[in-house]
C-alpha cells in the first residue's frame, strides 16, 4: 500500500437521497371490504391480515376482546379445535390472533403454494366459530396463570398501574384486569362481542409478500360474499373522558425486589396532532435510540441500568409519552434525579447542532430500515390506513425530521415535558 | 436459494457477500468464534461482558455507536455458549463507515478503565433484571450445573455468579481480546445492496492490514456420559409450580441433530402438537408446555419445560410427560404427522430469510458450522428424517439415567 491508512478520521458520509416507499395497491372485495396489496420481496410467501374494530377500547367486560380473538380457532360448526390446528399446521402455515387497544388482527402466514389449501380453514374460523365452553375454561385458566406470573414482575406492574394514573380509572384504555375477572367472563360475552365486531363491515384486509391479483381473487372467493356482514347487534358508541390522577408521584413497595421499575410520563396526543412528528424527534434525543441522552447518562455514564428508553404511543383515541427503566434498588433515587435533570436540560438548553444532526441522520436511516421487505412495508401502510391517512404522512415526517430546529425542540419541551405535567410511578424498593 | 460469493483475505479473514438489490441498506455481520464455553471456570460471564466492552471505543475511534448513528446506522450484538456475534445495518452509500468501525475494533480496543467499570455495572444490572428479578429467572443458573459436570456448558452465558463479573480486571480483558479477537477467528458477512466487486477492495483496505493471528486449538473437556438420573427441588416465591426436564443430545454438527429437532416440533410446535393436545387440552395438566433443543455446537440439551395447572401433582405432571416421550420410543410417528412437521420447518426456514439481517446471520452461522452453503440445504436435511430415525433417537435420549429434572415449586401453593 502506497500510503498509510488513516484510521482516525471517519470516511466521508452521504445523506440519504429520496426515500422511496413501495405503496400498497388498494382494492375492494365484492362485498366492499377494503383489501390492500403489497407485492414485494423475493420469498414465495404471503401474509394475510384481517383487521377488525375489536380492540380493548370496545369491550365492556375485561378479557372480552382478547378472549374472543383467542377463541376463534377453538372450534367451528364443523371442525374441532384439533382439526383446525391440523388444517393449518399440516401446510406449514401459521395463524396468529392479536388484540391491541383499538384493533384485533387475525393473521395467516403461508407459502404461496399452500394458500388455496389453508384459506377454507381460515374462512371457517372467521365465519363459524362456536366458542366451546370447555375450550374457554382451559383458556381462562391458562391465561390466569400467565397473569399471576406477570404480576410478579416489577416492570409489568409498573406498566399496568401507570395506565390508570394517566387515563384515570374509567377510560376504556385503562388496564383494569383483576384475578376475579377470570371467573366473570362467560361464553355469552364472547358470542356477543363476536357477533357485534367480527363482521365484514368492520373488517379491513392487508396482504403482503410475493403476491398478485390472483391471491385477491382467491380471498374474494372465501370472504367477498354477503354472508358475514349482518350485525346482529349494532356496536355501541364507546366514549369516556381522561381523568389523570391528581397526585403526580406514586410508589408501590415490593419487598423482595433487587431492582425497581420506574415509569415517568403523561397523556399526550396521537399521530393526527400537528406536533407529533417534531415531538418524535424530541423523544429520540431524550430516550429514543441507543445513543440517547437517557442511555448515555444513566447506562453508559452511571451504569445504573441495563437499559432505559422513552416512547410516544399513538392510539386511535388518545396518545401518551413515557420513560421506562429497571434500575438497581440501591440507585433508584439518583436514577430518578438524573431522569428529571435530562428532561430539564431539554427545556432549558438548545440541543447542540452536532447532536441534532446525528439524531436526524439516525432517524432517517431508521426510517429506511423500517420499510425493508414486504411485511415491513405492510406495517408502514397499516399505520396510516388505520388512521385514514395517506402516504403524504410519511413525506411530512421526513420533512419535519430534516427541518426541525433546536429552538422548536426547546419550545416543545417546555410545552409538553415540564415536570409538573409528568406522572411518576416506582415499583420495587427505594433505598 | 441464497446466492453468495466468498473470499478469504491473506490474514485469514473469511468474507461472504450476498447481493440483494431490493433494499437500499447493507448489513454487516461479524461472527467471532468465542463464547461462554471458552471461559475460565473462575472467570465466567466474560465473553458476554467482553461483548459490552466492544462498544466502549477502539484504538483509533473513541466511540463506536456515535459515528455509526451519524450515518444512519444501527447495531447490536449477542453472545451464546459458542459464539459472539456483532451486526449492523446502514444505508449502502455509507458502507465504508462500517468497514472503518469494525476493522478498528478488530485491530485493537481502546481498553478504557471507565468503560470497564461502567459495563461491569451494566452487566450486573442485566444479571439482576433478567435472572434474579423475574419469576423463574434463575432456572438456567440451576439447570446447567446439574446437567453438566465437566463441560463448560455448566455455566450460563451471563456467568455463574455476579462476583465473577465484579472481579473482571483490565489484564483479563486484554488477554481475552488478544486470544480471540483476530481475523483468523472471525467470519464477516455482507448482505444487501453490495457486490463482491465493491466489498473486496474495502475489505482489503480496512481489514487486510490486521495481523491474522494463530488459530486457537479448542480443547474442552468432554462431558462424560450421564449414568444416573439427577434431580433438584427448589421452593421459591412464584405463583405456580413448574418442571424443567433436560436430556443430553447430539451437537448441531451431527446429522442426527435434524431428527432430534423435529422430535421437539412433534411434541410442541403449534396447536396441533402432541403436548398441546394431550397435556394441555385433554389432560389439563399444564397451562404452558414446551419442548426444544438447545442447538449448541458441542453436545447439547433436549429441554422440556412446563407450568403446572394449580392443584396438579408434580408426580402426575412428570408421568404424563414421560408417557409422551415413551410413545416416541414405542410407536412410529405416522407419515402425516411427519410431513406436517417437515412442512412447518420448511416454511419457518423460508420466513426466516425475509430480511438482510437474518440472511447475513444465517450465512455466518452456516459458514461457522463448516460451509456457508449449508443454508441452502437445510430443508433437504429435515426432509431426509425418517420415522425409524426418530424412534432410534427417542430411545437413545429419553432414558431416566440421561435426565436431569428441576422441580420448581411455589412456596404459596404448598400450604
Amino acid at each position: 500500500m502506497s500510503q498509510i491508512l488513516d484510521r482516525k478520521t471517519a470516511p466521508g458520509s452521504h445523506a440519504l437521497e429520496k426515500i422511496l416507499i413501495a405503496q400498497a395497491k388498494q382494492l375492494k372485495l365484492d362485498n366492499g371490504i377494503p383489501i390492500s396489496l403489497i407485492n414485494a420481496g423475493t420469498q414465495d410467501l404471503v401474509k394475510i391480515e384481517f383487521i377488525f374494530n375489536a380492540g380493548v377500547w370496545y369491550q365492556p367486560v375485561s378479557l372480552q376482546a382478547s378472549c374472543t380473538s383467542s377463541m376463534l380457532d377453538e372450534g367451528t360448526k364443523t371442525r374441532k379445535a384439533a382439526e383446525i390446528a391440523d388444517g393449518i399446521d399440516y401446510y406449514g402455515a401459521y395463524l396468529e390472533q392479536e388484540v391491541d387497544q383499538d384493533w384485533a388482527y387475525i393473521t395467516l402466514y403461508t407459502l404461496n403454494k399452500h394458500l388455496a389449501s389453508v384459506l377454507p380453514v381460515l374462512e371457517d374460523v372467521l365465519k363459524n366459530p362456536v366458542f366451546p365452553e370447555n375450550e374457554l375454561n382451559i383458556l381462562l385458566q391458562n391465561k390466569r396463570q400467565t397473569f399471576l406470573v406477570d404480576n410478579e414482575k416489577v416492570a409489568h406492574i409498573a406498566r399496568t398501574r401507570f395506565s390508570a394514573l394517566i387515563f384515570g380509572n374509567e377510560f376504556p384504555y385503562t388496564y383494569r384486569l383483576k384475578t376475579e375477572d377470570f371467573e366473570l367472563l362467560k361464553r355469552e360475552h364472547i358470542v356477543d362481542f363476536f357477533n357485534t365486531y367480527y363482521k365484514s363491515d368492520q373488517c379491513k384486509i392487508v396482504i403482503s409478500g410475493k403476491v398478485d391479483d390472483s391471491a385477491v381473487k382467491l380471498i374474494n372467493k372465501h370472504f367477498g360474499g354477503n354472508d358475514w356482514g349482518i350485525n346482529n347487534q349494532q356496536p355501541s358508541i364507546v366514549s369516556g373522558s381522561i381523568k389523570s390522577d391528581a397526585q403526580n408521584k406514586h410508589f408501590i413497595m415490593r419487598d423482595d425486589a433487587v431492582q425497581s421499575a420506574i415509569r415517568i410520563g403523561r397523556i399526550l396526543f396521537n399521530k393526527l396532532d400537528p406536533d407529533y412528528h417534531a415531538v418524535k424527534v424530541l423523544n429520540t434525543v431524550l430516550g429514543g435510540y441507543f445513543g440517547s441522552r437517557l442511555m448515555a447518562n444513566i447506562r453508559e455514564e452511571k451504569g445504573y441500568t441495563y437499559g432505559i428508553g422513552s416512547r410516544i404511543i399513538s392510539l386511535r383515541n388518545a396518545g401518551y409519552f413515557f420513560i421506562s427503566t429497571e434500575v438497581g434498588a440501591d440507585v433508584c433515587k439518583p436514577a430518578i434525579k438524573e431522569i428529571y435533570s435530562e428532561i430539564k436540560r431539554l427545556c432549558d438548553e438548545l440541543v447542540p447542532d452536532d447532536e441534532l444532526a446525528l439524531v436526524k441522520s439516525y432517524m432517517l436511516g431508521d426510517f429506511v430500515r423500517s420499510v425493508d421487505g414486504p411485511f415491513a412495508l405492510a406495517e408502514k401502510f397499516k399505520k396510516i390506513m388505520l388512521y385514514n391517512l395517506g402516504y403524504d404522512y410519511y413525506d411530512t415526517f421526513v420533512d419535519t425530521v430534516r427541518n426541525v430546529s433546536s429552538q422548536q425542540l426547546r419550545d416543545l419541551a417546555n410545552k409538553y415535558l415540564t415536570e409538573n405535567h409528568l406522572h411518576e410511578l416506582v415499583v420495587g424498593k427505594m433505598q | 436459494m441464497i446466492k453468495f460469493e466468498k473470499f478469504t483475505l491473506s490474514n485469514g479473514l473469511r468474507v461472504i457477500v450476498h447481493n440483494d438489490t431490493s433494499t437500499p441498506m447493507v448489513c454487516m455481520n461479524i461472527l467471532y468464534d468465542v463464547g461462554a464455553r471458552d471461559e475460565d471456570p473462575d472467570k465466567t460471564g466474560f465473553a458476554h461482558l467482553f461483548e459490552h466492552l466492544m462498544f466502549g471505543g477502539s484504538v483509533n475511534i473513541p466511540s463506536y455507536d456515535e459515528p455509526l448513528q451519524r450515518v444512519g446506522g444501527e447495531n447490536n450484538a449477542f453472545t451464546t455458549n459458542d459464539i459472539t456475534n456483532y451486526y449492523l445495518t446502514l444505508p449502502s452509500n455509507n458502507i465504508e463507515t462500517a468497514f472503518w468501525l469494525e476493522s478498528d475494533r478488530m485491530l485493537s480496543l481502546g481498553f478504557s478503565e471507565k468503560s470497564l467499570e461502567v459495563q461491569r455495572n451494566v452487566v450486573i444490572e442485566e444479571f439482576r433484571q433478567r435472572y434474579l428479578n423475574q419469576p423463574y429467572g434463575d432456572v438456567w443458573l440451576l439447570l446447567k450445573p446439574m446437567a453438566y459436570k465437566l463441560h463448560p456448558y455448566m455455566w450460563a452465558t451471563i456467568g455463574k455468579e455476579i462476583s465473577h463479573i465484579e472481579n473482571a480486571r483490565m489484564e483479563d480483558v486484554k488477554a481475552f481480546f488478544k486470544k480471540h479477537y483476530k481475523p483468523v477467528n472471525a467470519i464477516m458477512v455482507l448482505s444487501g445492496d453490495i457486490t463482491t466487486e465493491k466489498a473486496r477492495p474495502l475489505a482489503e483496505k480496512w481489514f487486510g492490514p490486521i495481523p491474522g493471528g494463530e488459530p486457537n486449538k479448542r480443547n474442552l473437556p468432554k462431558e462424560p456420559e450421564q449414568v444416573e438420573a439427577r434431580s433438584l427441588t427448589v421452593e421459591k416465591d412464584v405463583p405456580v409450580d413448574a418442571i424443567y426436564k433436560v436430556f443430553h443430545m447430539c451437537s448441531k454438527y451431527d446429522k442426527e441433530y435434524y431428527t432430534v429437532d423435529l422430535i421437539s416440533d412433534i411434541l410442541s410446535r403449534g396447536n396441533s402438537s402432541r403436548f398441546h393436545n394431550e397435556l394441555l387440552k385433554k389432560q389439563k395438566l399444564f397451562s404452558d408446555i414446551n419442548a426444544y433443543v438447545s442447538g449448541d455446537l458441542d453436545n447439547g440439551l433436549f429441554v422440556v419445560s412446563g407450568k403446572l395447572v394449580k392443584g396438579v401433582k408434580m408426580e402426575d405432571a412428570e408421568k404424563a410427560i414421560d408417557a409422551e416421550l415413551d410413545k416416541l420410543k414405542t410407536q412410529f410417528v405416522d407419515e402425516k404427522e411427519l410431513t406436517k412437521v417437515k412442512n412447518k420447518m420448511e416454511s419457518a426456514l423460508v420466513f426466516s430469510e425475509m430480511d438482510i439481517m437474518n440472511k447475513a446471520m444465517n450465512l455466518a452461522m452456516s459458514e461457522h458450522l463448516g460451509d456457508a452453503d449449508l443454508i441452502n440445504h437445510e430443508v433437504e436435511k429435515y426432509n431426509a428424517v425418517t420415522a425409524s430415525g426418530i424412534q432410534e433417537q427417542a430411545k437413545k435420549i429419553f432414558t431416566k439415567q440421561n435426565s436431569s429434572v428441576l422441580y420448581y415449586l411455589s412456596k404459596r401453593t404448598k400450604k
